[in-house]
């Protein structure tokens, strides 16, 4: 098992560092310029070449992604050049608001999804099986900046029953779970960000217990008189380790997509920070940002790798 | 005496009753303060909060929310009027004169009694220190992004000097009689706690100021806090709520909704189709003419805007009304430079709605169809609702025959472009950033001075006049206000004639506010005074 956890840390290593060239360099192919959001209008090209010296963004492209990178490997990212502040505080601190609200709605989404895409698998065919499958799609297909806005609209404004914005009453520095003025300010965020992961984890769901009510076994412990609870039981054993795989990319891309839902609710995370950085063209904060969410997602998949292998020992023997 | 159980129960209900009554009143008259204090909540339409360690960023919004609240400059704006366009006033300063010997050297009196938020004294020897950590790279309290920011306003200074504690003087390279507006964006922080700091980074956390603001606290990229300063030096600005709290949300939709579900009080730029929705709930949507342009400069070297006539026909094309129309009037028809609220607008000639003339002018200049290229932005400080403006002015110009291809990018490369100039970026034939239009320099020179030709400056498409050249040198060299606000009038005048911009529209500044908030007075400036706001209880 740790032959194996090496292997595919090792494996991770040059997938973060491609990751790291490929966004490095889109990046400065983007036009734009990141002093210019600090300058006058009328600022003179003496002044804005002064200012990119003063921050390095003079040198050449390798040079400085040289430099960054064995920074980055101590774990100093650099100054954000609109904040003055170190990148990798303001990143880290987005990155706990973004996967708080990231496990929570695939957390969400797997306790919809799993009694969901079970019903429908175990009634293949039936009225509940089309039902699941078409709540799945819209599930899917719903745009969730869309339904962000419509659910401030209906619940934030017209109802006032939840709040529209932040992570808490005043913008508190600290979130709470167990108090509800701050637990109802994640109400609507994790709604809007756990409907696709419900659709993809109700359809995989569906798939893997079919699949596996199909099997032979299954045949073999209903002969053996096991009643059909015990039997689904067996079937989601089997089924797991695909739903699991799911569950980690859905997890993966709630990290680095939540870019339009964080804006809407004003939800201080990672992608709320992209999104400013972007505007600004705030490369230090791009560039630590996209880096800590390549590792992130990286050793997500690692980790759903691992908890399948323990969940089923045939990957490890594979 | 028997021991009586109901008794003792009795007394110890009592005497628990009484303790809980005392921790009770006790905690009551410690939550009292707390439920009196107001607080105003602000939504910006910035991203970030602005710097806080002097000449903030984030454009003006920056000046406005953290530059006149934490800090004071020598000259202040006076915001405390609606029915005219703000002007300037004495701040820090009481009182500023140009040497009758020496056209160079400004003397500047400084108000005496007056302390920063640490206790420390604003005095010459303060400003002298403010002065030179902004233009002189030497000094440990230099700041290189403050001083690039501040550049285009400090070129001019030779150097500053202690006449005595209450006196200084600033010496100009060459005369310039409009120096003194520069002074109104110098922000005056304070020296001792700067060295208490020990660097713009540590200050960052503990800022300090002479305005009517304190700084209170700093949640990064979330919410700034500030309090009122009782002891501001200007009774009447003292603050009328507790404290203020500022949040950057970009985001238009949030912002209202932010405002309808009651988490902020007062919120920057509602979109005009939430207006309705807005004032359907109560809310306060407050309007007013300001110094800002949305416009088109031309490129004047490359295309066919070089023809008087073609920059006329488009002029002609633009049916203004329909413009102020689609933005559910949160507009003000834009004929000139400057609004006609402007002390400089003058009688320049306006180029109303007029079809015929304008494909006339075309077809005499021999470009009909006209095919022309503009760079636009999808979103941006002070520029509106650029994509479906922008559309709407396609259509008005090819009305009258020119053929338009818009081409649209975010806003940091639109900026890119507009500082690189047009020898950059010879296939567009305008660009559309608006433009913040408050003093003579920035609203009317630096789109007309050869000097500015970008990348040196603001005149993006290197418009030129010599008419404009001799009077604007004649303005500087000019003390006499009256005499020297005909000449800028003049210049603005000229510019009209020359079609030098495409004129479309003055934004109306559209704020919204929520019922419980009272004695805003919102000024004609993109600068605004929140002091006289008090608010409902919040707590």
């Amino acid at each position: 098992m740790w032959h194996y956890i090496a292997r595919r840390i090792v494996y991770a290593i040059p997938i973060a560092i491609g990751v790291t060239v490929f966004c490095f360099a889109l990046v400065f192919l983007a036009p734009g310029n990141p002093v210019q959001m600090l300058l006058p209008a009328d600022a003179s090209q003496e002044v804005v070449d002064l200012i990119m010296k003063t921050y390095g963004f003079d040198r050449p492209l390798p040079v400085q992604y040289w430099t960054w990178l064995m920074r980055a490997v101590v774990g100093d990212l650099g100054v954000s050049i609109q904040s003055n502040r170190p990148v990798i505080d303001e990143v880290l601190r987005a990155l706990g608001n973004t996967v708080f609200l990231s496990f929570g709605a695939v957390m969400l989404a797997f306790s919809i999804a799993f009694v969901l895409g079970t019903l429908a698998a175990y009634y293949r065919g039936s009225a509940t099986d089309r039902g699941v499958t078409a709540l799945s799609i819209v599930g899917v297909s719903i745009p969730n900046y869309w339904l962000g806005i419509v659910l401030v609209i209906i619940f934030a404004v017209e109802l006032n029953w939840l709040p529209a914005t932040g992570m808490g009453p005043g913008g508190s520095e600290t979130f709470d779970l167990f108090n509800w003025s701050h637990f109802k300010h994640v109400i609507l965020p994790i709604i809007t960000l756990c409907m696709v992961p419900v659709g993809m984890i109700t359809r995989t769901t569906r798939s893997a217990v079919s699949e596996v009510l199909g099997n032979e076994f299954v045949n073999t412990l209903r002969a053996k008189g096991l009643g059909e609870l015990a039997v689904i039981r067996h079937a989601l054993k089997n089924a797991m380790p695909q739903i699991l795989a799911v569950m980690g990319l859905q997890f993966g891309y709630l990290m680095g997509g939540s870019i339009l839902v964080e804006t809407i609710f004003n939800w201080p995370g990672t992608g709320f920070l992209l999104n400013k950085a972007i505007l600004t063209r705030d490369i230090p904060v791009l560039q630590g940002t996209i880096l800590i969410l390549a590792l992130v997602f990286v050793f997500t998949n690692l980790v759903i790798d691992l908890f399948q292998t323990a969940v089923d020992p045939r990957i490890k023997r594979s | 005496m028997p021991h009586h159980p109901t008794t003792f129960r009795s007394h110890a209900a009592r005497f628990a009753a009484g303790i809980a009554l005392a921790f009770g009143a006790a905690a009551l008259s410690s939550i009292a303060p707390a439920q009196a204090q107001t607080t105003l909540r602000v939504a910006m339409t910035a991203g970030d909060i602005p710097d806080v360690t002097g000449q903030p960023d984030q454009g003006f919004e920056g000046y406005r929310f953290v530059g006149y609240t934490l800090y004071d400059s020598l000259i202040l704006w006076d915001l405390s009027r609606s029915d005219v366009e703000a002007s300037l006033t004495p701040g820090l300063a009481t009182k500023w004169t140009i040497d009758p010997k020496d056209s160079r050297r400004w003397i500047f009196d400084l108000r005496k009694d007056v302390k920063f938020h640490d206790g420390s004294d604003f005095n010459a020897e303060a400003v002298l220190w403010n002065i030179s950590r902004l233009t002189d790279d030497k000094v440990p309290h230099f700041n290189a992004k403050q001083y690039a920011a501040m550049r285009t306003r400090t070129v001019n200074i030779d150097r500053a000097e202690k006449i005595d504690d209450h006196t200084i003087a600033i010496i100009t390279k060459e005369p310039d009689s409009l120096f003194y507006i520069q002074m109104s964006f110098w922000m005056m922080i304070s020296k001792a706690q700067f060295e208490k700091a020990g660097s713009y980074e540590k200050y960052a956390q503990m800022p300090s100021g002479t305005g009517p603001y304190r700084f209170a606290g700093m949640v990064p990229r979330e919410r700034l806090e500030l309090s009122r300063n009782e002891t501001y030096w200007n009774p009447k600005r003292i603050p009328k709520h507790d404290r203020l709290v500022l949040q950057p949300m970009p985001e238009a939709t949030t912002r209202a909704a932010a405002l309808l579900s009651g988490q902020v009080d007062f919120i920057e730029a509602p979109s005009p189709d939430t207006i309705a929705r807005l004032k359907s709930s109560g809310m306060q949507v407050i309007t007013l003419p300001y110094p800002h342009n949305w416009h088109y400069q031309f490129n004047f070297v490359d295309g066919p805007f070089k023809d008087k006539r073609v920059r006329q026909a488009a002029n002609y094309a633009m049916d203004r009304g329909e413009m102020v129309e689609m933005l559910n009037g949160l507009a003000q028809e834009g004929y000139a430079t400057v609004p006609p609220s402007s002390p400089y607008f003058g009688k320049p000639v306006l180029y109303k709605l007029d079809q015929k003339k304008a494909t006339a002018l075309l077809k005499e200049a021999k470009c009909h169809p006209c095919e022309v290229t503009l760079a636009i932005s999808t979103s941006g400080s002070g520029q509106m609702q650029p994509l479906p403006m922008n559309e709407l002015v396609k259509a008005q110009l090819e009305a009258v025959g020119f053929k338009v291809k818009l081409e649209v990018m975010d806003w940091n490369a639109l900026l890119d472009v507009t500082f690189k100039g047009r020898e950059k970026f010879p296939a567009y034939h305008a660009v559309n950033v608006s433009r913040a239009t408050q003093d003579p320099f920035s609203g009317i020179f630096r789109f007309a001075m050869r000097k500015q030709w970008a990348p040196a400056g603001g005149n993006w498409g290197h418009y030129e006049s010599p008419e404009i050249e001799k009077l604007i040198t004649d303005i500087y060299n000019t003390f006499d206000q009256t005499k020297r606000d005909a000449m800028i009038i003049r210049v603005h005048e000229i510019m009209n004639d020359d079609a030098a911009m495409l004129f479309v529209t003055h934004d109306l500044n559209p704020r919204a506010l929520s019922p419980k908030v009272k004695g805003f007075v919102q000024a004609q400036s993109w600068f605004q005074d929140l002091t006289p706001i008090t608010v409902g209880t919040t707590n």
